[in-house]
């Protein structure tokens, strides 16, 4: 067994090895997604170490240079880098087996990149994860925008280019211009940038001074890859990716690290107390909660699946801004299992959305009537999926928005729970009637039982044409997990629940 | 009288000795691999000088054994041990790197000639940096530049539009020096002496009109030598069109040099305690700093030729450098300092990534750029990382300075100073874009000038380049060498002028 504290470096130098390998094997395929796959259960084997010895009480931690002389880029885990770890590695496994059916069924060039650039985002995904410090988090925030940039491009055509140059100056611009400053400016007032429970600021800011605010902001737009409207473009923008891509890095890794440093700043540099104290956080509370409501308007209007997928993930992201800017106890138990909850059932929405475009070339909600009753394994996993982001019990995404709301009571805000009401009922409106139509109404007439396309790879079993196994499979693996989190909330709470100890 | 007791003198006097003897070799290799070899121990040189000098203190040397302030003193401290071994650095680099691009851009009857000047602009930049002597500075800024506007007039090959390029430059870098000679005068008028320990010592407490005027004078000179918004006219041609090779090495070396002898003279000679100082720093420096910042990264956004682009973008980073200067605190010395050396890594390897694209392609203008991930894939690489690092990502040299400058503007109370420096580094993100975008997602042109197999740029020029891409990554890991020793070189001169105790 790996000691915790070796764990962690070793989960950055894993995927940083799979890259090598990918590369060396990119002259054969099966050797290469072999080397991708072996990466990913190692990585998971990894992860789940440092998950358990979290469980445990450790805090394992390895400083790995340092660079200036109180500024080390360190590690050190804690029960929601842990928890993050272990959702992006998992679903990193079964985003590989899904990107191996999809890619293939798809023909897709320049496979060894894709696969290489995946293998880098997944490390910084990992170091965001397990940072110690706003620096080393940083740092692997920029990489991970700079290594899923030849994701977003893959294609490479005219359209490509612009979804990919609006994804690199979106997150560029606000790291650069909000996020950078405001570290040193915590850093120049503090003298450390160390995550610390209950926050470091207190002490040496004026607590109702609008300081607090201001810097909040900083970080609440700075961190661009929480999509905090009007931080958001880059997310339906970069949706010209590969659905693998979209699936993994705009449900898990990306949007994933951007609330995941949200929640990280506010719980470990600002402190629960100081912002309830200063009051900083109700302005963004509102502009968090807004988001969520307006793109939930902008994802009823979209017709392109992928697009009406990206716009409700803006505003599944700012539940978890939501929940960290209600600056109250079960508000951070809610973003920190919208985190997990969110993943699992937007990388099932994702993923099968990749395997109806694989296997009938359709991207318009509006082509899908009837195709259910050809593609039940899909839809049906679909189907699980939405019910999971709406919040419908028994799925594991109701969680969240219950404990969302208990936050939302305590910190009297009602005008917030109210806002949860509506943006569920929209996400029934503009989620769960696709697999309605796909299921209930009948196909347009000229559709029936014309061939699509001429791939081998497809499953074609009595009347069902479902997409290449690889690409069904997964999908129904992550909505099965949706489902079974319901159940495990509990243990999950418990774990989580260290969290909640700085605020009095 | 050992070796080693000889050692300050020797920069100077190595590369001076062995210039005139290029000339009498053959054009061919030999030319090169003499300057090339003078470089290499120059370095070595400057190294031992800077170690020692981080160990044991400020080395003085005493030229002819004449006692200063009569005779002339070579005086190192941290600060110019630090671009000394810059200034050797990047020429250890670029002269085994320029042979190949040389001999291509160049008349080849013209090669021996070409390195005598290359070896005379090096000692000018050497020399400017070691003496302890004002009058000395203004000797070697014109020995350097001489040089230098030779170098941009043998471009004429490639493009005629380097002869005016180069006679600009000559026009006014001759006004700045001759603003700076005449500045030197004044302050001689007013306190007897040359020697610059000396001068800072009679000139503590003056505040005369002559004084003032003698500052504005060296002020403004050294200005058009820094390319100092507005004064920055001369660069982007002469970075254009000179050679490849010339470019990477004076836009690495020479406008630092030069922003070392305005810290020598704002923080040493006249030193913080000087009235004037602080206006000028707010009023003059800070101001122009930011405007220079912003003015030539927008202008760079727009150049279509990739060599203009990294010279526009040279006049903004020295923003960033006079910025750093002019908070007058300890911090805002190091950051400059610390951009100084950082800036040369970065802008010496992006121009020398450009040399290899003119080597194979002819061009540097955009469209050679289209596709070149497929096509040179290392050259291509390395342009990638060095922007990178000209924008400022984490892991960079680049990251650490700026770094360095927002802690400063932080901790001097101007947090505006940060927004501003990071605003400016997103122009960055922007111009560095556009060519990482045409070399990773433009098919490789089919036809027009830039068709055709085009093969790697050859070994003797990727593997300096790629040193020098890596030292942009080793010196973003690992700071002592750069932020350590100009924090310990700002705290000297800081301390030294009154300022921060």
């Amino acid at each position: 067994m790996i000691s915790p504290g070796l764990a962690i470096p070793l989960s950055l130098a894993v995927p940083v090895v799979g890259f090598v390998a990918i590369w060396l094997l990119g002259k054969a395929p099966n050797l290469r997604e072999a080397a991708t796959i072996l990466t990913g259960i190692i990585l998971l084997g990894l992860t789940i170490t440092v998950f358990l010895a979290v469980g445990e009480g450790q805090s394992p931690g390895y400083v790995l240079l340092n660079v200036f002389p109180d500024l080390p880029i360190a590690f050190r885990a804690e029960p929601l880098g842990a928890m993050f770890a272990v959702i992006a590695s998992g679903l990193w496994l079964v985003n590989s087996v899904y990107s191996i059916g999809y890619m293939r069924g798809h023909n897709e060039p320049n496979q060894t990149r894709f696969y290489m650039s995946f293998a880098i985002a997944i490390a910084s995904a990992m170091g965001v994860a397990y940072s110690a410090n706003l620096f080393t988090l940083f740092i692997f925030y920029e990489v991970l925008t700079l290594s899923t940039f030849p994701l977003v491009t893959h294609k490479g055509d005219a359209n490509a280019r612009r979804g990919g140059r609006i994804y690199l100056g979106v997150l560029m611009g606000t790291s650069i211009g909000l996020l950078l400053p405001a570290v040193a400016w915590v850093y120049a007032l503090t003298g450390t940038t160390d995550f610390e429970l209950g926050g470091i600021l207190a002490r040496h800011v004026d607590e109702t001074g609008p300081l607090v605010g201001v810097l909040l902001g900083l970080f609440a737009f700075g961190i661009g890859k929480a999509a905090l409207m009007p931080a958001h473009p880059w997310l339906p923008n970069a949706m010209v990716a590969p659905t693998p891509v979209s699936a993994f890095l705009h449900a898990v890794a990306v949007v994933k690290a951007g609330v995941f440093s949200v929640l990280k700043v506010v719980i470990y540099i600002f402190g629960i107390d100081l912002l309830q104290v200063s009051g900083a956080a109700e302005p963004y509370m509102w502009i968090a909660g807004g988001s969520i409501l307006l793109a939930s308007a902008i994802a009823m209007h979209k017709d392109n699946l992928k697009a009406r997928l990206a716009y409700s993930t803006v505003s599944q992201l700012s539940y978890v801004t939501l929940g960290a800017m209600l600056a109250t106890q079960m508000g951070i138990m809610g973003g920190a299992m919208q985190i997990a909850m969110h993943a699992l059932g937007k990388m099932t929405l994702f993923m099968c959305a990749g395997a109806i475009y694989v296997a009938a070339h359709k991207t318009l909600v509006s082509e899908l009537r009837g195709l259910g009753r050809v593609m039940p394994f899909t839809f049906g996993a679909f189907f699980l999926g939405a019910m999971s982001i709406i919040g419908l019990p028994p799925m594991g995404g109701s969680w969240p928005k219950f404990f969302l709301m208990l936050g939302a009571a305590d910190a009297g805000q009602l005008a917030m729970i109210v806002a949860l009401m509506i943006s569920s009922v929209l996400n029934v409106i503009y989620l769960l009637s696709i697999p309605i139509q796909a299921f209930y109404m009948s196909p347009d007439t000229d559709e029936t039982g014309r061939a699509q396309g001429g791939n081998g790879a497809l499953v074609q079993w009595g009347n069902l044409k479902e997409a290449p196994l690889l690409c069904v499979l997964p999908p129904v693996v992550t909505a099965l997990g949706a489902l079974a989190l319901f159940f495990f909330a509990n243990p999950l709470y418990d774990y989580l629940a260290p969290l909640m100890g700085g605020a009095g | 009288m050992s070796l080693l007791s000889q050692l300050p003198v020797l920069p100077v006097v190595l590369p001076l000795v062995a210039a005139p003897l290029t000339i009498l070799m053959p054009n061919g290799r030999a030319p090169w691999a003499w300057a090339t070899l003078i470089a290499w121990i120059t370095f070595g040189i400057c190294l031992t000088l800077l170690i020692e000098v981080a160990a044991n203190g400020v080395i003085s040397y005493e030229l002819g054994d004449w006692a200063p302030p009569v005779g002339i003193e070579y005086r190192i401290d941290l600060a110019n041990a630090i671009v000394l071994a810059l200034v050797s650095g990047i020429a250890a680099v670029v002269f085994p790197f320029a042979f190949e691009s040389i001999k291509k851009e160049i008349d080849g009857r013209q090669l021996s000639n070409f390195y005598c000047a290359l070896l005379v602009c090096f000692t000018g930049l050497l020399g400017v940096t070691i003496t302890g002597d004002a009058f000395n500075v203004f000797v070697f800024l014109e020995i350097s530049s001489l040089s230098t506007y030779a170098m941009i007039a043998l471009g004429a090959r490639a493009d005629r539009r380097a002869l005016t390029a180069a006679f600009n430059y000559l026009v006014m870098g001759t006004i700045g020096a001759t603003f700076f000679v005449i500045g030197i005068g004044l302050l001689y008028q007013a306190t007897g002496t040359l020697n610059i320990a000396d001068l800072a010592e009679r000139l503590s407490g003056q505040d005369n009109r002559m004084v003032q005027a003698g500052f504005a004078f060296i002020l403004v000179g050294v200005g058009l030598k820094v390319a100092m918004f507005p004064m920055h006219l001369w660069l982007p041609d002469a970075y254009t069109y000179a050679p490849s090779a010339v470019s990477a090495f004076i836009a690495a070396t020479a406008t630092k040099v030069a922003v070392y002898v305005l810290v020598r003279f704002s923080y040493t000679v006249f030193g913080l305690d000087f009235a004037f100082m602080q206006q000028a720093f707010t009023f003059v420096l800070l101001p122009l700093g930011v405007i220079g910042m912003f003015a030539a990264s927008i202008v760079a956004v727009f150049q279509e030729d990739v060599k203009r682009m990294l010279a526009y973008s040279s006049v903004g980073q020295i923003g960033y450098i006079l910025l750093g200067l002019a908070l007058g605190t300890q911090l805002g010395l190091s950051a400059a300092l610390v951009h100084v050396v950082n800036h040369g890594l970065m802008k010496g390897a992006l121009f020398m990534a450009v040399a290899c694209v003119v080597y194979r392609l002819g061009s540097h203008q955009g469209g050679a750029f289209e596709g070149l991930a497929r096509r040179m894939p290392f050259t291509a690489g390395a342009f990638i990382v060095a922007g990178l690092s000209l924008i400022g990502v984490p892991l960079t040299v680049g990251f650490i300075s700026k770094w360095y400058l927002l802690n400063a503007a932080f901790e001097a109370g101007h947090a505006w100073a940060a927004f501003l420096i990071v605003a400016s580094s997103f122009v960055a993100v922007i111009y560095v874009g556009r060519i990482v975008e045409l070399m990773l997602l433009r098919p490789v042109p089919t036809e027009g000038p830039y068709a055709g197999e085009i093969k790697e740029a050859p070994l003797s020029m990727i593997v300096p380049l790629w040193i020098l891409v890596a030292a942009n990554i080793y010196f973003g890991l690992r700071i002592e060498f750069t932020g350590g020793l100009a924090s310990k070189a700002a705290e000297v001169l800081t301390f030294g002028s009154g300022g921060a105790l």
